[in-house]
């Protein structure tokens, strides 16, 4: 374990924590080299910034590399680029210390903060892109990074060094005492792990990100966990651009929408629904319908598919009352990429009770899609007119995929009695 | 009861709702591409513009407009899961 701070330059040091023997990070991380919390220290002529801390358990290893390298009195700034307990645990001892340091956090932090410290009159001060503080010959500018991975999430550059300390955004879990990305021999597997679980799912975010951080002149990438980036710095950045990018070629015209349709069917009647509806959406100009059959997939590839997709409809028959675990691992699958606002729905055919198909619709709208159509349940075999239902509910969601919806008008009492009627 | 409508203008949809209604009593059940977080004016997810009828909805409280400020609303903007309908309306989400 590392015993001193370690020199990123003349004037900035890592007064991170080492945890080597972590192997679980936020229940959904495996983490088999352990990790790091990276914290900082900036000298300017004018007094001494601390960004970010660590975690409450490893504050001790914190403070002894403070105390190495600075004063408490010194220290006339504090940052927090991201308020998790993993980098705040070693806050309100560090604010206990040096009481007169100002803290920085981002504008969206505020709200956060009051809560993570239980402290309704704690002073700080919001900043936001573009602004930036004086250490006298050292400047720090801020840089709004919302939702990476956290609301309150920000990045904050050091001019003069043209270094960039980005929070959770290009970290990793892999904890090595060497520290540096050309010391610390291969961690790519933990780089992409980290992208692919923490990052994903905020890809939008991601991409605006880069938009501000690209511009920038970098020497060095200084994350909160794992390897500091020294070496090719930006070719992390690059690889973000990647990732960040569309997984699979697209096939599809700028004028074209894509409605992926999953379904699973023990005796064939779900299936013919999914065919119908397949119909009926290719029907509407501009839809590009395609049907997938749960039984010979995995949701790990299909994630990749509804990424990209505009819709999504699944088929599930009821089993015990419920919809089957295929259909369940896909809508779960669906925590590791952003959903939000696609067009969804569900259908399929049932025994006796038909739970399946609101179970469904219920998870995919707690996950903000957006669910304009009640789906289609049949008991047993569909008869022609049952079919001709299905074509109809995929005609309609063909519609309003393209935006091409009929205008509707409802009453509220309508809705309410439909939906009454189908819990019962 | 009186009844107001509301149009959900991005999916072309307009329901009829008795007066007092929140607007994400109805948002969800017609499918209105509104995303809805905490749902309790915290998150801010929920934001939506007023096309029409903004003097038709109820008036924001102090702790809707101190998170519409946090999360940067223009005058227009509103949180679904606060706003009540109290006559005729348009939104979509912002």
């Amino acid at each position: 374990m590392t015993k001193s701070p370690v020199w990123l330059s003349e004037r900035v040091q890592w007064i991170g924590a080492l945890d080597p023997t972590m192997r679980s990070f936020d229940i959904i991380l495996k983490t088999p080299n352990g990790t790091t919390y990276n914290a900082y220290a900036v000298r300017g002529s004018e007094g001494v910034a601390v960004i970010d801390t660590v975690k409450a358990e490893c504050a001790d290893q914190f403070f002894e590399h403070l105390e190495a390298i600075a004063c408490y009195d010194e220290i006339k700034v504090i940052v927090l680029n991201h308020l998790e307990p993993d980098h705040t645990g070693a806050l309100p001892e560090l604010m206990r210390r040096a009481p007169q340091a100002k803290l920085y956090i981002s504008q969206s932090a505020q709200l956060m903060i009051k809560a993570l410290l239980n402290q309704q009159d704690i002073d700080f001060i919001s900043v936001g892109t573009g602004d930036t503080i004086s250490l006298g010959d050292r400047t720090l500018k801020f840089l709004h990074t919302p939702y990476l991975h956290w609301p309150d999430t920000q990045c904050t550059y050091l001019e003069e060094e043209c270094i960039l300390f980005s929070g959770d955004v290009f970290g990793c879990h892999f904890c090595d005492e060497r520290l540096f990305n050309d010391k610390v021999g291969d961690f790519r597997f933990a780089f992409e792990y980290y992208y692919a679980h923490i990052m994903r799912p905020f890809r939008e975010h991601v991409i605006n990100a880069l938009e501000l951080i690209s511009p920038l002149p970098i020497n060095i990438i200084a994350p909160t966990h794992g390897p500091i980036l020294r070496d090719k710095p930006t070719s992390y950045i690059q690889r973000y651009r990647e990732l960040s990018g569309q997984r699979l070629q697209s096939e599809v015209n700028a004028d074209e929408k894509t409605l992926l349709i999953f379904y699973i069917s023990a005796y064939g009647s779900t299936t013919q629904m999914a065919q119908m509806i397949r119909d009926g959406a290719e029907q509407v100009p501009g839809v590009r319908a395609s049907l997938y059959d749960m039984e010979g997939g995995d949701s790990d590839l299909f994630v990749d598919l509804v990424e990209d997709a505009d819709g999504i409809l699944i088929g599930s028959p009821t089993i015990n009352g419920d919809a089957v675990k295929p259909a369940w691992d896909l809508v779960s699958s669906f925590a590791k990429i952003n959903v939000k606002g696609k067009l969804a729905g569900a259908f399929g055919s049932f025994g006796w009770s038909g739970e399946a198909v609101r179970m469904l619709e219920d998870r995919m709208r707690g996950l903000k899609m957006r669910l304009p159509l009640e789906g289609v349940r049949i008991k047993l075999i569909p008869s022609s007119d049952e079919l001709e239902q299905c074509r109809r509910y995929g005609q309609e969601a063909g519609e309003h995929l393209m935006g091409v919806n009929a205008p509707r008008v409802l009453d509220m009492a309508d809705l309410l009695a439909s939906r009454k009627q189908i819990s019962n | 009861m009186s009844k107001y409508n509301i149009t959900f203008a991005d999916i072309n949809t307009t329901v009829s709702v008795p007066r007092g209604t929140r607007i994400v009593e109805v948002a969800e059940k017609v499918g209105a591409s509104i995303p809805f977080g905490c749902k309790e004016n915290d998150c801010g997810d929920c934001m939506i513009d007023v096309l029409d009828g903004a003097a038709n909805l109820s008036a924001p409280s102090a702790l809707e407009i101190e998170l519409l400020k946090q999360k940067f609303g223009k005058p227009n903007n509103r949180l679904a899961c606060q706003a009540m309908v109290l006559g005729d309306v348009t939104v979509k989400p912002a």
